[in-house]
Parts: structure tokens; C-alpha cells; sequence
């Protein structure tokens, strides 16, 4: 059964105290969002979040969207629910107060992001995209569209999307055909075919703005040959309100494993006026400032699954009796035990549990980055908020993307044949967690980013923006006392991943193809060790809490046991991934292409 | 006209409270708290008649511990104007809440005091009468619609033989049903205004109240569990059993 509840008490765990000495906090800008001001926005969000967008999640899935002579209907409940949603506020929550927006630290922006997606994956997506599409308009647009369009974007009023994917490319964007024509008066004539456009067409507003790459008549080719268009469903009146319709047209719907509320289209663009954003030729960069943030937010968006499924599973878990406990019946007066009793549904519950939190402590260490990059007083900590964002951002997004499905799978079996029942709730988690992994760039190409353009940066400089804080942690903490067998086993995986990044560069010197061949494993080495530095602060924290006689004794007490659970079931991964990634990549490659 | 409205904060509806070990209370060591669903829909009403134009200040009291300030902002939030706490840590009685709330009433000098018709903690139920006789105001308890037109107001009662409207004269006490309205989610702007309206903080003492227990707790358990349920063969068996259980 889908039961979801915000984790409140973790979450406010990971904005207020986790992170609290990691150099990036203490920011003048943002100063009025006190634990009280932020406690009340938490709260309210996840109430919202309980009773307006979860009840719709499964219905949503059930009947899926509708296209219909080229309007698509949303399934029933969304318009009202969006409506709803944007006269609150909640669409404008981290966008500029001077576009209207409420100019919330990114920091509590994730954990709303969060709630979001663990009621209602598919909803997250219509003011997700918005949002995204609104950073790459304020990074790159002009004043003129800026005002034209931005305001209209936050309030909600209007939506956006990003057009990027056609037929013959989608990970490989260099060979995209979508072309725009100047036409002298400073717009563009823009035609093409764009496939798997998130929210392309739907009846939620009433003007949806799209951002499309295309190309300039005199374009080189490759990516280098790409520029950025605005281009509205309906063009703008003088008044600013819809006008006539820009020749954009919905052609199809995907029918999908997952995510069935939210209207994946194939969108037509014929003659359609658009606007240049950014300059000709430089379309792939402002994107990227739209894909960088959308990056963190689909991580952001498996964690939320995650947690859904959690969730569900625990709540079965408790529920569902049947077998008896191995030490001797635990509920006599019942006619079995619930299934929490037995040890291998305890591994699934601990494994999801733990990957959670994990994956929560460390994305708000990279939400507090997100502001510091853009609010801190101090060029030498802005510096090294962007080098720790641009190390971190592959690995939130593939790390958390990975883990999310393996938890919504284990909720699966932890519901036993009725996992795989539709009324259960808990596939629907499956099937919508698997396209995280996919969109915004595959997991397989966030490794190769991690590795092959993060890595080296400017002399290792990003990775010193994670490795020093480990060390000096290892550091600081490897004294005898009860945190000792913790920081003893991330000192010995932050040692695999030290080793491994140097055999990676190495390597990828001579060929590579070795680069290529170590990515995944090395990504999930970094997420293991990123995450085992969380939990291992984590443990400080609250033992020094419980020694103080914390009120709060429950919630500090679960914290060091998953974290121990951490520690001992999950970071020995670190040594499977270094032994993998030691290996190289001569098996990988060995057998012909033919033999397949 | 002013409106006044009292919010409590109660265990949250979704928790399943605990009884403490020795039986004292309610265990509220990190529960969830939250402001009475029945206040939720007072403070809606009174920003309805806000929104009308009917109402043109609304002033949230509560009276309870210094946490009791959220449940105060949660109100503010909504769309109330200015708070008051009464702070204290002791527990207070329905006539004492009565007592405090008419110190502030006449202080205030509302047109309307609408409550909760009762808080999910205690049940009591008796708050909003007890301070319709301390102020001599007419009251309309329970209510399903309240229709203000000039120094009156209609209340229409969810009685047990139906629906009931009274006619009060203003200044007048409204308690509120579930059928109401339904509370609005406060907004992401007004939760950020709402920090910098203002709340004051008083004690009973500064309003002359004493507020000592008139009652004695003697015990808290559980409700005991339900029992299973016998099936019945027949109709005759039925009515026998029923006999049986002289009901
Ligand atoms: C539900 C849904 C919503 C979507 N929403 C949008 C949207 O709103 N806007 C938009 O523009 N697109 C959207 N997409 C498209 C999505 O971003 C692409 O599907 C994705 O980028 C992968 O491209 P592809 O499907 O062409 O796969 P391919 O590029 O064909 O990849 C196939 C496989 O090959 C691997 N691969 C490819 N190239 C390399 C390489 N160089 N090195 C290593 N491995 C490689 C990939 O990792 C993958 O495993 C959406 C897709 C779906 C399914
Ligand atoms: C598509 C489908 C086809 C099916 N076909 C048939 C069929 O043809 N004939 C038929 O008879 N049945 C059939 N089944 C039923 C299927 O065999 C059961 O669903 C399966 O045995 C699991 O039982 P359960 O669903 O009651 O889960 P539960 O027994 O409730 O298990 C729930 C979870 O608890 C764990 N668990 C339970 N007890 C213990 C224990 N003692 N120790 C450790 N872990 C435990 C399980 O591993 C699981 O993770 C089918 C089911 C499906 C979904």
C-alpha cells in the first residue's frame, strides 16, 4: 500500500545539524530561513504533499495520460491538484524573488523536491521541468524574454520543457537535425521532430514554453553546430496573455513501463517562431546550466521513490504475518509472526532504510554547496562549492538512480506475490524508478563524466573539494572510542578510492577505453565512500546527543544503528568495486563483437 | 469587526497515542503535534469572513506550553493577522481556558469568538459554553454554516434531529463542526509572512486568571481491545442472542 509520510525528523536532521561544519553554511543572503521558518515550510509541504498529491499517484498510473486530436489530457485529478499547487506558491519556491519566485535556499528546495516525488513521481515532473527551463531563461535569454516569459514560468501559469532527444539521437546530441532560420527581425523559424518530450503538450496551463536545440542554416556539424531556441505554444499578445498558435503539435504519446502520468510526446515543430537564448552555436552550455540542476533533481527524484518504497515495505512488513520468527514465536497470540521478524526481510528493510538516508545526508551536503556556490560572500568558498557540484553532480544523479530501483525492487519482494500486483502499490515504484536511471543522461554516461571530464579537472582540483574533508575527518575521529571500527572501515574504502582514482588516470593516459571500462565501478566506489563520510558524521552527532541526554532518544539511537547496519552490510561493496575496477578492462573487451 | 479565534496544539490526528507506563497521560515525548482540526476550521471560517469583508482583523490566542507559538504561526500562516500566547506549562482546564479566554475577549472586544467545538486530545466539548455564560454572549454550538448580516449572525447547528438555525445578536460565540469547511493549506508566501506578524506572550497571571486543576487524574489506560465477534446461524438466532444480551 502506498503510505507515504515525509521523514520529517531526518530531514530536518540533514538540513540543521548534519552538515553544520562543512565551511559552506553561515550565509548572509539567506539568513531569514531559520530552523522555524523552515520547519513550518517542511511541514506544510509534506501535508500537502500526504494528502493532495499521493492519493492521485496510483490512479494517475492506472489511467495514464490521454491524447485526443492533438490535446493531451492528464489523468483525473492532476489539473485540480496542479491548480493547487501553484496558487500556493510551491512552484515558485526556488526561483528569484525578482521573477516573482520565493528565493528558498536549495537546501530545503530538495527535501520538497523530495516529498514531491515520493507521493507522485510523474506530477514532479510538469514544475520540475518548469523550473529547470527557467534557470537555462535567467542564465542565458535575453531581458526581453526574460521579462516576457519568466514571471508567467513561476507563478506557474505556464509551463516549459526541454526539447533536446530526436529520433536518431538521444545520448549522442551532435547528430541532432532540428533547424532554425533567422528571419531577420531578430526570431527564428524553427522545424523539426523532437521525440520523448516530458510534459510536450497537457492540459495543466494554458502556454507550455519550449526550449529546443536546433540548428543555424551555417552550423558546423557535431555539437559544436547547436544552438538553444524559446519557442511558445502559443505566441505571446502584446498584453503578454496567449495568443495564436505557433505551429507546435503533439503527434504522439509514448506508451511507457512507468511514469504514465506524466505525457511523454513527440513534438512536432514546423516553421514555429522561436528566440534565440544564448548566443548561435552555444546551445549544448546553456542547456547544460538547465541539465546540471535537472542532474541533481533526478537523483533527488530516485531517492524519493526510494523512500516511497521504503516506506511501503516496512509498513507491509508489519502488517503481513506469516512464518514464525527462528528464535521461537514472537507474537504467540497471533496465529503467525509479521514478516519484520525474519532476518532476510530485516536485510531488504535495513538495505532500503539505509540507502535513503545515505543518499538524503548527502544530497543535502550538495544543496548546501548549491547555495553556497551562489549566495557565499567568500569567492574561495563559491570556488569550492562548483568544484565539490561538478564532482558530485554524476554521482547524485546515477548513485541515487541505481539505489532507488534496487529499493523499489526490494519492496517488491518484500510484499511477496502481492508486490507483483498492481493493487499493491509497490510495482508502480519499480516501474517509475527505472526511468530515472535512464533520462537526463543515462547512468552509463554520468560515469564517463565523472571519470573522464571531472576527475582531471584543473589538476584534480574538484576531488580535493571531497577528498580533504574525508581525510581530515579520518583524521580527527581515527582515536580509540566506540566510532573506531567505522572510521577504520572508511578509512580502508576511502583508501580504495584513493587508489583506484590514481590507477584510473593512469591508465586512461595510455587508452581510454580503460576510463570507460572502470566508470561505473568508480562511480559507485565514490557514492559508497560519500556516503559512508555522511554516516559516519552522522554517528558523531548523535552519539554525542545520546550522551547528553538528547530527548530526541529514539531518533538518534535508529540513526547509529543504520548507520552500523551501513558500516557493516553495505560499504564492504567498496572492496567489489576497487577489485573491479583493479581488474581493468581486458575482460570487458574481449570477446569479438560478432560472438554476441 | 474583530474575530477571535482560540487554537489548541493536540497530539496529531494520525498518530496512535501511547499511554505512558504509569498510566499518568498521554506519552507526548516527540509525537507529532498539530493545531485541533476543529480550530483549523475556525480559523478558516474566520478568514472566509475575512475574504467577505465581514471580518476585518483576526486574532489567534493559544493558550498552552511555549511550543504551542507554531500552532500559533500555523494560524498566521493561514491567513489570521496577530496571536497571542498564554503561556504555561501547566495543564488547563476547560474553565480555565473559559476564564482566560474572556479576559482576552473583553480586552479584544470581538464581534465574534469562534472555537473549536471540541479538541481531539481531551473531548471535552465544553469551552466554547463555558465562555458564552462567563461573557453573557449568545452561542451557536456545532455549526455548519455561519452567516453574518449586520449585529447578527445565523448559525445553522448540526443537532441530533437534523439542522437547527439560530439567530445570535453580536457580539456572539460560534463553535464549529466538521462540515464547516474545509481548511485551505496555507500558502509557501503567507508561511514566510507569517513569521513577521506579531505574536505576544502573556501568562495567566498577567490576565488575573487562576488556573489551578479542579479536577484529579487518577489513572490514563488504553481502550481495552476489541473482541472478536460471533457469527450468527440465522435470524432467530440472531434475535435470540439479542434477547440474551437484553438489548
Ligand atoms: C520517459 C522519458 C522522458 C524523457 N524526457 C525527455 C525530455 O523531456 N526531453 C528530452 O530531450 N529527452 C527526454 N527523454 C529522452 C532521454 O533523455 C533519452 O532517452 C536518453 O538521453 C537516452 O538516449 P537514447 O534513448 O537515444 O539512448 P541511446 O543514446 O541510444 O543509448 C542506449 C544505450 O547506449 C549507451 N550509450 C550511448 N552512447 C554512449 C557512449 N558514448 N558511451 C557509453 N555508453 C553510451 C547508453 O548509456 C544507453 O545505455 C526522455 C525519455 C524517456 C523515456
Ligand atoms: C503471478 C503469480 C502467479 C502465481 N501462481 C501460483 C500458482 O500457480 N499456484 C499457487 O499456489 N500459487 C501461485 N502464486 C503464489 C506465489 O507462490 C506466492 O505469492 C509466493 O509463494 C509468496 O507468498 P506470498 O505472496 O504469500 O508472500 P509472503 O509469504 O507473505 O512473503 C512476503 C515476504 O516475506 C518473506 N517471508 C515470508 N515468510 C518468511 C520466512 N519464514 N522467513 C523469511 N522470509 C519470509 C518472503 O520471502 C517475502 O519477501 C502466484 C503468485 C503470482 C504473483
Amino acid at each position: 500500500m502506498q503510505v507515504y509520510d515525509a521523514p520529517l525528523r531526518d530531514m530536518r536532521f540533514v538540513l540543521n545539524e548534519l552538515h553544520a561544519d562543512d565551511g559552506f553554511g553561515d550565509i548572509p543572503a539567506l539568513s531569514e530561513f531559520t530552523p522555524d521558518l523552515t520547519d513550518a515550510i517542511l511541514e506544510e509541504a509534506a501535508r500537502f504533499c500526504r494528502d493532495v498529491l499521493l492519493p492521485i499517484n496510483r490512479s494517475g498510473d492506472e489511467e495514464g495520460c490521454h491524447l485526443e486530436n492533438g490535446v493531451v489530457r492528464t489523468p483525473a485529478g492532476f489539473a485540480q491538484a496542479y491548480k493547487q499547487f501553484a496558487e500556493g506558491g510551491w512552484t515558485a519556491l526556488a526561483s528569484d524573488p525578482e521573477w516573482g519566485g520565493q528565493g528558498l535556499p536549495e537546501a530545503v528546495n530538495k527535501l520538497v523536491e523530495e516529498m514531491i516525488c515520493s507521493s507522485n513521481l510523474s506530477f514532479g515532473l510538469y514544475p520540475g521541468l518548469t523550473h529547470g527551463a527557467t534557470t537555462a531563461i535567467e542564465g542565458h535569454g535575453s531581458d526581453a524574454l526574460k521579462q516576457a516569459y519568466l514571471p508567467k514560468m513561476v507563478s506557474g501559469q505556464w509551463s516549459g520543457t526541454m526539447c533536446l532527444t530526436e529520433p536518431h539521437c538521444g545520448t549522442d546530441l551532435g547528430l541532432l537535425r532540428s533547424r532554425a532560420v533567422p528571419q531577420g527581425d531578430g526570431s527564428y523559424k524553427v522545424t523539426g521532430s523532437k521525440i520523448f518530450i516530458s510534459a510536450g503538450e497537457h492540459d495543466l496551463t494554458e502556454n507550455i514554453i519550449h526550449l529546443v536545440l536546433a540548428r543555424l542554416p551555417d552550423a558546423p556539424k557535431g555539437v559544436k553546430g547547436i544552438s538553444l531556441f524559446l519557442v511558445p505554444k502559443y505566441l505571446p499578445k502584446e498584453d503578454g496573455t496567449p495568443g495564436q498558435s505557433n505551429g507546435v503539435a503533439c503527434a504522439a504519446i509514448e506508451h511507457k513501463m512507468g511514469l504514465k502520468a506524466s505525457a511523454t510526446c513527440q513534438m512536432n515543430f514546423d516553421d514555429s517562431t522561436g528566440w534565440l537564448v544564448g548566443e548561435p552555436g552555444k546551445g549544448m552550455a546553456a542547456m547544460f546550466t538547465m541539465m546540471n540542476t535537472e542532474r541533481v533533481s533526478v537523483g533527488i527524484q530516485g531517492l524519493g521513490v526510494g523512500e516511497a518504497a521504503y516506506q511501503a515495505a516496512a509498513w507491509y512488513a508489519k502488517d503481513r504475518i506469516q512464518g514464525r520468527a527462528l528464535s521461537g514465536p514472537k507474537y504467540p497470540e497471533q496465529a503467525a509472526d509479521p514478516i519484520i521478524v525474519h532476518p532476510d526481510v530485516r536485510r531488504m528493510l535495513m538495505t532500503m532504510r539505509a540507502y535513503n538516508e545515505g543518499c538524503r545526508a548527502l544530497s543535502a551536503w550538495v544543496s548546501r554547496a548549491l547555495d553556497a556556490e551562489k549566495h557565499s560572500p567568500e569567492p574561495e568558498v563559491r570556488q569550492r562549492a562548483s568544484d565539490f557540484i561538478a564532482l558530485m553532480t554524476p554521482v547524485v544523479k546515477a548513485l541515487f538512480t541505481d539505489l532507488a530501483f534496487d529499493s523499489a525492487n526490494l519492496a517488491v519482494q518484500c510484499y511477496g506475490g502481492h508486490g507483483y500486483i498492481r493493487e499493491s502499490g509497490v510495482e508502480q515504484y519499480a516501474r517509475d524508478a527505472r526511468i530515472t536511471m535512464i533520462y537526463e543522461g543515462t547512468n552509463g554516461v554520468q560515469a564517463l563524466d565523472l571519470v573522464g571530464r571531472k576527475l582531471g579537472a584543473h589538476m584534480g582540483r574538484y576531488l580535493r573539494s571531497f577528498f580533504h574533508p574525508v581525510s581530515a575527518f579520518i583524521e580527527e575521529n581515527n582515536v580509540d572510542g566506540p566510532m573506531k571500527p567505522m572510521v577504520e572501515a572508511l578509512a580502508k574504502a576511502f583508501g580504495a578510492l584513493q587508489l583506484s582514482t590514481a590507477t584510473v588516470a593512469q591508465r586512461a593516459l595510455k587508452d581510454p577505453e580503460e576510463a570507460g571500462a572502470a566508470s561505473a565501478d568508480y562511480l559507485r566506489l565514490m557514492g559508497l565512500v560519500a556516503m559512508g563520510y555522511c554516516f559516519a558524521k552522522a554517528t558523531k552527532i548523535a552519539g554525542l546527543q545520546l550522551f547528553f541526554g538528547s530527548e530526541d532518544k529514539r531518533f538518534y539511537d535508529a540513526k547509529i544503528k543504520t548507520a552500523t547496519f551501513f558500516f557493516e552490510r553495505i560499504l564492504p561493496q567498496a572492496t567489489a568495486s576497487f577489485l573491479a575496477i583493479k581488474a581493468g578492462k581486458k575482460s570487458l573487451m574481449a570477446l569479438e563483437d560478432d560472438v554476441f | 469587526m474583530k474575530v477571535l479565534v482560540p487554537v489548541k496544539r493536540v497530539i496529531d490526528y494520525n498518530v496512535k497515542p501511547r499511554v505512558k507506563a504509569d498510566g499518568t497521560g498521554v506519552d507526548l515525548a516527540n509525537v507529532k503535534m498539530s493545531m485541533n482540526p476543529f480550530d483549523e476550521i475556525a480559523v478558516e471560517e474566520a478568514i472566509r469572513l475575512k475574504e467577505k469583508g465581514v471580518a476585518t482583523e483576526i486574532v489567534v490566542v493559544s493558550i498552552g506550553v511555549a511550543k504551542a507559538q507554531e500552532t500559533l504561526r500555523t494560524a498566521l500562516a493561514m491567513g489570521a493577522d496577530r496571536a497571542i500566547l498564554v503561556q504555561t506549562d501547566d495543564e488547563v482546564e476547560p474553565l480555565a481556558v473559559a476564564k482566560i479566554l474572556k479576559t482576552i475577549a473583553t480586552e479584544e472586544a470581538p464581534g465574534l469568538v469562534i472555537l473549536g467545538k471540541q479538541a481531539i486530545d481531551d473531548d471535552a466539548n465544553q469551552t466554547g459554553q463555558m465562555l458564552a455564560a462567563l461573557l453573557g454572549w449568545g452561542q451557536g454550538t456545532f455549526a455548519s454554516k455561519v452567516e453574518v448580516s449586520g449585529e447578527t449572525v445565523a448559525v445553522t447547528r448540526e443537532v441530533d434531529g437534523g439542522l437547527e438555525t439560530v439567530s445570535l445578536k453580536l457580539p456572539a460565540i460560534v463553535t464549529t463542526d466538521l462540515r464547516l469547511n474545509e481548511p485551505r493549506y496555507a500558502s509557501l508566501p503567507n508561511i514566510m509572512k507569517a513569521k513577521s506578524k506579531p505574536l505576544a506572550t502573556k501568562t495567566p497571571a498577567d490576565l488575573g486568571v487562576e488556573i489551578a486543576s479542579r479536577l484529579k487524574t487518577l489513572k490514563v489506560t488504553e481502550p481495552p481491545k476489541r473482541s472478536a465477534g460471533i457469527k450468527v446461524a440465522d435470524v432467530d438466532e440472531l434475535v435470540a442472542r439479542l434477547k440474551e444480551m437484553a438489548i
